[in-house]
């Protein structure tokens, strides 16, 4: 769920939009070195496949379905900076063009479901790749424990931001539990799908797969000529 | 983007509002909307004439009432967790039909909820009056840095061509017998959604190369508008 107009007060809502936007001028620096000068329509489309999968409904049970929020999965395809910079434009679209997300709080959207995903997803990502072998196929684990981890901080940032700006006198240990406790579940099914979408994606074209880099085989051409 | 298609909110009509400059109805909608949130829940006048406020803008844009309401069912999710706050907030107890409820969260509830209508319709109306290509110009002006707004002109752009190829995809596989209908089902999906990602990736670079054939030197240029 996005977080909407009223949630938190003011001065905190201004103060996340303060760090989302710092956030996002680092990442327009650092994404020209991953995409080089492709970022505009590549991290166009990019945000445009993380709005529709976020349309694409898993069905749990009884009816019910979720869907995925991508920002683990967006930081291992493309890299934390391209993909910080495609879940903010997903999240200002949503907010501008489809009343998704209040528009002031925008800022807050753009750390929680931006900022700290992309960077804890990412880190842990790049942590469990060191830990574990080498190998391609250890790519989509690695992805799906950073999708984990992502959804879980993310949840108890927000409870963090609630204690400094919340507008509603909730017990912080009632709150805190009910979050963290609801979103190892989300996290769970955000962990399975990451793992499966970028296991199918591995599996065909690992060249495009910006976490799967350092552990690609190098192929060089080669050029034989029979006598 | 066929420059009359619009998008799924944009409700075309020729109202002052639709005619008003996007960055000033940006700027408006945010500061109207600090302004609601900065406002105390207690002050009830003051939301009565926010609501009138908007009322008479909605009268103004022309937008039909019910094109609107059809559209705030993206709220749900908001008033269900409003309407769970009484039960899960402490403080003094009110008993409503003899149930026990607290009453710092009733209040918040109903703060919580009006301002956030109030954020939902707003920004719809934003939406219904604003053209996507003139809200990109809108916030260019409003110095968003130019590559974001760029980024935000393709996903725009291709919003539609992407969960198009979205769709496709499960009339393709509905039409060999799949539903999905439990987490079994999970992998198929997540296939559709990889396959999705290299087709995107891939339109992107297509987009990217073609752009340079155009000349595209990574600036953005204002092309002459239609």
């Amino acid at each position: 769920m996005h977080v909407p107009d009223g949630f938190l007060d003011a001065p905190t809502s201004i103060a996340t939009a303060g760090v989302a936007a710092v956030a996002v001028t680092i990442a327009l620096r650092g994404a020209r070195r991953e995409v080089d000068d492709r970022i505009a329509p590549l991290a166009g489309l990019v945000a445009t496949f993380v709005f529709a999968t976020q349309m694409l409904n898993f069905p749990v049970a009884g009816g019910t379905s979720g869907h995925l929020m991508g920002g683990a999965l967006a930081a291992v395809l493309v890299g934390p900076y391209t993909g910080l910079l495609c879940l903010t434009v997903v999240l200002a679209v949503q907010s501008l063009l489809f009343a998704d997300g209040g528009i002031t709080a925008l800022g807050t959207n753009v750390v929680l479901m931006g900022v700290v995903t992309v960077v804890v997803g990412y880190l842990v990502f790049r942590a469990a790749q060191l830990v574990l072998p080498k190998r391609l196929s250890m790519v989509a684990p690695a992805a799906a424990l950073g999708a984990l981890v992502s959804v879980v901080l993310a949840a108890a940032t927000f409870v963090g931001l609630y204690v400094v700006g919340g507008a509603v006198p909730i017990p912080l240990d009632t709150l805190l539990t009910a979050m963290v406790g609801v979103h190892v579940l989300i996290g769970i099914g955000e962990a399975v799908i990451t793992f499966l979408v970028v296991a199918s994606i591995v599996a065909v074209r690992p060249d495009l797969v910006h976490g799967a880099r350092r552990v690609l085989d190098v192929r060089p051409l080669e050029t034989r000529v029979s006598a | 983007m066929g420059a009359a298609h619009g998008h799924r909110l944009h409700f075309h009509a020729h109202s002052p509002l639709h005619r008003a400059p996007a960055h000033l109805k940006v700027a408006a909608l945010v500061t109207f909307m600090l302004v609601v949130v900065a406002t105390p829940h207690a002050w009830v006048p003051a939301f009565v004439a926010y609501a009138v406020v908007l009322a008479a803008l909605v009268a103004l844009s022309g937008v039909p009432v019910g094109y609107l309401a059809r559209r705030m069912v993206v709220e749900t999710p908001v008033l269900v967790f409003a309407a769970l706050l009484p039960f899960v907030a402490t403080g003094p107890e009110v008993d409503v039909l003899g149930i026990g409820l607290s009453e710092p969260g009733l209040v918040a509830a109903g703060g919580l909820m009006t301002k956030a209508t109030l954020g939902v319709l707003g920004s719809l109306l934003l939406a219904a009056t604003t053209e996507p290509r003139d809200l990109l110009a809108g916030l260019e002006r409003l110095r968003v840095p130019s590559q974001l707004v760029q980024i935000m002109g393709f996903m725009v752009r291709y919003l539609d061509v992407v969960t198009d190829e979205l769709r496709r995809m499960r009339t393709a596989r509905e039409s060999r017998g799949f539903t999905a209908r439990d987490p079994r089902h999970w992998p198929v999906v997540a296939r559709s959604a990889g396959a999705l990602f290299i087709r995107s990736f891939e339109r992107g670079e297509r987009v990217h190369l073609a752009m340079i054939a155009r000349g595209y030197d990574g600036s953005a240029r204002q092309g002459a508008r239609p």
